[in-house]
């Protein structure tokens, strides 16, 4: 694509610049091109899913619903979370979002059991994660109906020293 | 070309028998934090370990580094360079294009004026025939070479042809092809291609005796393996050169080799084959540009520069399977590329579910463990 990184102005870095030096957002621009095959400016779930190490991800069809169709602003403020210099806080956000499914601020039993159900495919039986799931949220004071929100996911995740981070490469 | 878009599916089951087990080469370990001892809430809700993979592979992959194109870094960047640089345009477009254009053509015009009387008039005496047409087949090849001012240089004693020996080599490029076929006339297996490329290949690479595959046909495998099989036997038939890669890649890295020309049964004769980038960029991006704009390219840059080793032939070793036998660094060596255990075939396709599948068990594995210990 030619030399991308004078595509974007500094205007566009500052606009994006919460967690990352200058050179990480224009390294991680350059990756948004390369990503972004067609030049539509924005990357759809196709493209994300062609990096063969994401597609084998057991995750990547629930972060895809968050990243189809990102442009460049979205896509940073995504990674923004796993920036050294996000606080534990927003680590815990980006979690929650990937368990609040539809987005109304509460995780559910079935939110937990889907995660569950993609972290462990076929090797558990649909009876056994509910077993499992049922038993640590009545350990940890919660039931099989409870609706946990953000705070319920700081006070649980809050203390186990959350190792959430992802190194730009810069040229 | 082949689309990429919309056509990505699960690559069969067949390929994941191609592979050495990946895992030892990805990042972490586990990508999902296996709970020691009592299983806690905590412990099944934290999913940054998979986030953080899942993340890492967006931001770099090394697959992706593979088909990355690297022109040369710009140089006309000040006052004094750039009316330098623009002569360079000029000189490059105007004089050397034209001049390079004429001497293709003129090589054009003398070869078919002798392949075709031979290719007919000569349909009964066969050797003589494929004598004739492997030299002419050499000398087109030679006048694409001089089209792009390429300067090739030769490493190594070429190993003596024989019967029963295959050579591989690595891939940039279809000129790759050319510019060994220069030398020596190869028989190649090559992925059919549309358009005028398709037509030299049905007719004048006939005549060496290439092989085509078709990359989205399943069954196709089965049947190029048989063909490959049969002409390496043969004694009469022009040695057959395979890029294992199956695919182009930048000649930074290199991807997993297929064990298809590994297991044939026959001497492998390794060829390395590594481009100057200062004088250009000889990948070719099957993604973004046709051969056509390829060539064009080529045509209107200063030089081709590479160098060729033929490489010590290598012979399966008692106890090795062919994948081992795949894996032997020689060539990434020898041409300094850094080896990347993914397969080429990633570009048209999906992994196969077996890499998740892994993870996801042994994440199942533990849960069910930590279960088991609050039972007792």
């Amino acid at each position: 694509m030619g030399n991308t990184s004078s595509m974007l102005t500094q205007y566009d870095i500052e606009e994006v610049q919460q967690h990352f030096s200058q050179q990480e957002i224009v390294s991680l621009y350059e990756r948004f091109c390369q990503l972004d095959r067609n030049g539509g400016g924005f990357v759809s779930g196709e493209e994300f899913l062609s990096v063969p190490e994401f597609a084998v991800n057991p995750l990547s069809q629930r972060l895809l619903t968050m990243l189809d169709g990102l442009n460049f602003k979205e896509f940073v403020a995504f990674l923004s979370a796993f920036s050294p210099r996000a606080t534990v806080q927003q680590k815990i956000e980006f979690i929650f979002k990937v368990y609040d499914s539809d987005g109304n601020g509460k995780v559910t039993f079935n939110d937990m059991l889907d995660v569950l159900h993609d972290l462990t495919g076929q090797f558990i039986s649909e009876q056994q994660r509910e077993q499992v799931l049922t038993k640590v949220l009545e350990e940890a004071g919660y039931t099989k109906e409870s609706l946990l929100v953000m705070s319920d996911f700081v006070k649980i995740l809050g203390s186990s020293g959350l190792k959430m981070e992802v190194e730009v490469p810069v040229d | 070309m082949n689309s990429s878009e919309g056509k990505l599916k699960s690559s069969s089951s067949e390929l994941d028998l191609d592979r050495p087990n990946i895992e030892d080469y990805l990042p972490s370990g586990s990508s999902i934090q296996e709970p020691h001892g009592k299983l806690r809430l905590r412990d099944l809700l934290d999913i940054s370990p998979a986030l953080t993979e899942a993340a890492g592979a967006i931001v770099d992959d090394s697959f992706t580094r593979c088909f990355k194109s690297n022109p040369p870094e710009p140089w006309n960047w000040n006052v004094y360079l750039f009316p330098l640089w623009c002569c360079g345009v000029v000189f490059r477009y105007l004089i050397l294009f034209p001049m390079r254009a004429l001497v293709l053509t003129i090589g054009w015009i003398i070869f078919l004026s002798c392949f075709i009387p031979v290719h007919f008039l000569l349909k009964g005496n066969d050797n003589l025939r494929k004598k004739m047409e492997r030299a002419l087949v050499e000398l087109i090849c030679s006048f694409f070479v001089a089209s792009w001012t390429g300067v090739v240089k030769y490493h190594g004693p070429r190993p003596s042809m024989r019967p029963k020996q295959v050579f591989v080599a690595n891939h940039t490029s279809m000129i790759d092809f050319i510019i060994l076929e220069q030398m020596t006339a190869f028989a190649v297996i090559m992925q059919k291609h549309p358009g005028w490329v398709g037509l030299l290949q049905s007719t004048i690479l006939e005549s060496v005796g290439c092989i085509w595959f078709n990359r989205s046909e399943a069954k196709d495998r089965e049947i190029v393996t048989r063909k490959l099989r049969e002409h390496s036997q043969g004694a009469d038939n022009n040695p057959l050169l395979i890029f294992p890669e199956g695919t182009c890649v930048n000649n930074q890295y290199s991807v997993m080799f297929k064990k298809g020309a590994f297991e044939l049964g026959c001497t492998v004769c390794p060829i390395a084959i590594k481009y100057n980038k200062i004088f250009v960029d000889a990948f070719w991006n099957s993604r973004k540009q046709s051969f056509t704009m390829h060539l064009l390219q080529l045509m209107t840059s200063w030089a081709v520069v590479c160098d060729v080793w033929y490489l010590e032939p290598q012979n399966l070793r008692p106890g090795e399977t062919p994948i081992e036998f795949a894996e032997r660094d020689i060539i990434s060596v020898r041409a300094g590329l850094k080896k990347v255990p993914w397969d080429g075939y990633l570009k048209y396709s999906r992994p196969s579910p077996k890499h998740r599948e892994r993870k996801q068990q042994s994440f199942a594995e533990s849960v069910l463990r930590g279960l088991e210990l609050e039972e007792k």
